[in-house]
């Protein structure tokens, strides 16, 4: 397992968001967390990245236990994240946006005082720049990262986080907002960072864009665990159908 | 050159080393309304140290740069657990502290002010101001201006980034501080009395002032802005008593015609 949860809870004050919560990814899978809104997906990832400490259980990344590691070490040990909101520095231009991601790679006070500014053909600023132009966004280099249109910004927060050299993505919700041509895009852009051996794990509702990238999926409901099975058969689980449709409906 | 033109260019010189210590805890999202503080630090540390231990000003400045980071990094811990405008007003307690234990202590003459005897001349002034601005400039190519910028934008992220959030915050702050206490230690040398009544509040807000005019999107701000704020009254100085009604109009239409500072940018890397 590349990265396992076990026993994982929280609460936020009487109510319990995430309940006896555990799982774990395997090395290069793809692996779709769902449910309903306010299930507590965009919870796990913000438990997993460190955003809040849980309650009760237990993280674990490359076999090695995360759950009391401070945020900002866990992209430093290849766990890397998106956002539901994107969240790009509005006064930072859209290659310095990127550039930001390089630093978990190499941190440090050595690596800080870099003169990465300086020079035509910098070698961290080259390859921010490939790697924007591969994702097709060279030409919105330099502009200010808040101004651009939102599936644009998505697929900058997606390089942005690719440039952490992660070995495993959590990505919340990354198609939604985006028009059919931009999905297709994305999904082209995600398996091709799946084929890198990325593992991925992807809070999305877009079950046909689920269906097509993952071959697991975990549903949640209320914080708790209700499915955790192959991506073709979580259409026939009952307890799946109900926490989407209610259960009068089935009965219906 | 004459006395006249010397001292202006003095006081530009110090202005520019004070503004850059406004300037770097203002990237980083701090609006630092206890510069005068640390310049009273500076000032009255490096006349302390050359005129009891009779240590070379020059050296007594570089030890006064360093005993205000290191105050600056100390109080950085408590300071920097406020945000916004209650950052802004424990900097200004800060100063008021500072101001009122140094008006207090009889050693370096209390309220009657302080007279420093060694002198540091001209040039050496202006290589001190040289230095920061190539230093400034030299940092902010760094992956450190991009940093700061970030937590600035936004603390959360900048720490899922890797980034230390709080490391960047109290270097910003503590540096900041080494600076303004350059420019008091240079003030203290090169006109050889201080007086603590000068460095108020009102102090700060000057030079804070410098920084928001000149603009805090790009290194070249702060020079710009104390260049502004030390020549502009100098060169209406013909008008005798309206200049500084002129001054005022001036700086007004200046901030209404570019209200984010006088210099914009894109890029930290590329104008």
């Amino acid at each position: 397992m590349v990265l396992e949860v076990k026993k994982l809870s929280k609460s936020f004050g009487g109510l319990k968001v995430i309940d006896d919560l555990s799982f774990g990814v395997a090395r290069g899978e793809r692996l779709a967390l769902i449910g309903p809104n306010g299930a507590g997906k965009t919870t796990v990832f913000n438990l997993i990245s460190g955003v809040y400490a849980p309650d009760a259980g237990s993280i674990a990344l490359e076999a090695t236990d995360i759950t009391a590691l401070p945020s900002r070490f866990r992209i430093r040990r290849g766990l890397a994240r998106t956002f539901q909101n994107i969240r790009l520095m509005p006064h930072l231009t859209v290659l310095e946006n990127v550039m930001i991601a390089q630093y978990a790679r190499t941190p440090g006070v050595a690596a800080l005082l870099q003169p990465v500014g300086f020079g035509r053909a910098n070698r961290w600023r080259e390859e921010a720049r490939a790697a924007l132009a591969e994702a097709g966004l060279e030409r919105y280099a330099s502009e200010p990262g808040g101004a651009l249109p939102y599936g644009i910004q998505k697929r900058i927060e997606l390089v942005r986080a690719l440039l952490a050299a992660p070995r495993v993505l959590l990505l919340d919700e990354p198609a939604a907002g985006l028009n059919p041509a931009e999905t297709e895009a994305l999904h082209q852009a995600l398996d091709a960072i799946a084929q890198r051996g990325i593992t991925l794990v992807v809070v999305e509702h877009d079950m046909q864009f689920v269906g097509r990238l993952c071959q697991r999926v975990v549903a949640l409901n209320f914080g708790v665990k209700i499915a955790d099975c192959a991506v073709g058969e979580i259409h026939a689980d009952r307890r799946v159908r109900e926490a989407y449709l209610g259960a009068d409906e089935l009965a219906a | 050159m004459s006395g006249y033109l010397e001292s202006v260019l003095v006081l530009l010189c110090i202005n520019t080393v004070l503004a850059y210590g406004a300037f770097l805890p203002m990237v980083a999202g701090q609006l630092n309304l206890g510069v005068a503080a640390f310049v009273a630090i500076g000032a009255y540390s490096g006349g302390y140290l050359s005129q009891t231990y009779n240590i070379h000003p020059v050296f007594a400045a570089l030890a006064a740069v360093v005993v205000a980071g290191f105050i600056g990094w100390l109080v950085a811990f408590p300071i920097l657990r406020t945000r916004g405008i209650y950052l802004a007003l424990a900097t200004f307690a800060l100063n008021q502290v500072v101001q009122g234990v140094i008006l207090n202590l009889n050693v370096v003459g209390g309220a009657s002010g302080y007279p420093v005897s060694a002198h540091i001349g001209f040039p050496v002034v202006a290589a001190f101001a040289v230095a920061v601005v190539v230093l400034m400039v030299g940092l902010f190519h760094t992956r450190f201006g991009i940093s700061v910028t970030a937590v600035s934008d936004d603390e959360r992220v900048a720490d899922l980034m890797g980034l230390s959030v709080r490391g960047l915050q109290t270097a910003a702050f503590a540096m900041g501080a080494a600076l303004a206490a350059l420019g008091g230690a240079l003030y203290a040398h090169h006109f050889n009395y201080i007086e603590a009544q000068n460095y108020g509040v009102l102090f700060s807000i000057y030079v804070v002032l410098y920084v928001l005019l000149g603009g805090t999107q790009t290194v070249y701000g702060p020079l710009v802005g104390a260049a502004v704020f030390t020549l502009l009254p100098e060169l209406l100085r013909g008008s005798a008593s309206w200049r500084y009604v002129i001054f005022a109009c001036l700086i007004i239409a200046i901030m209404s015609l570019r209200p984010q500072g006088v210099l914009l940018r894109k890029s930290w890397f590329s104008r």
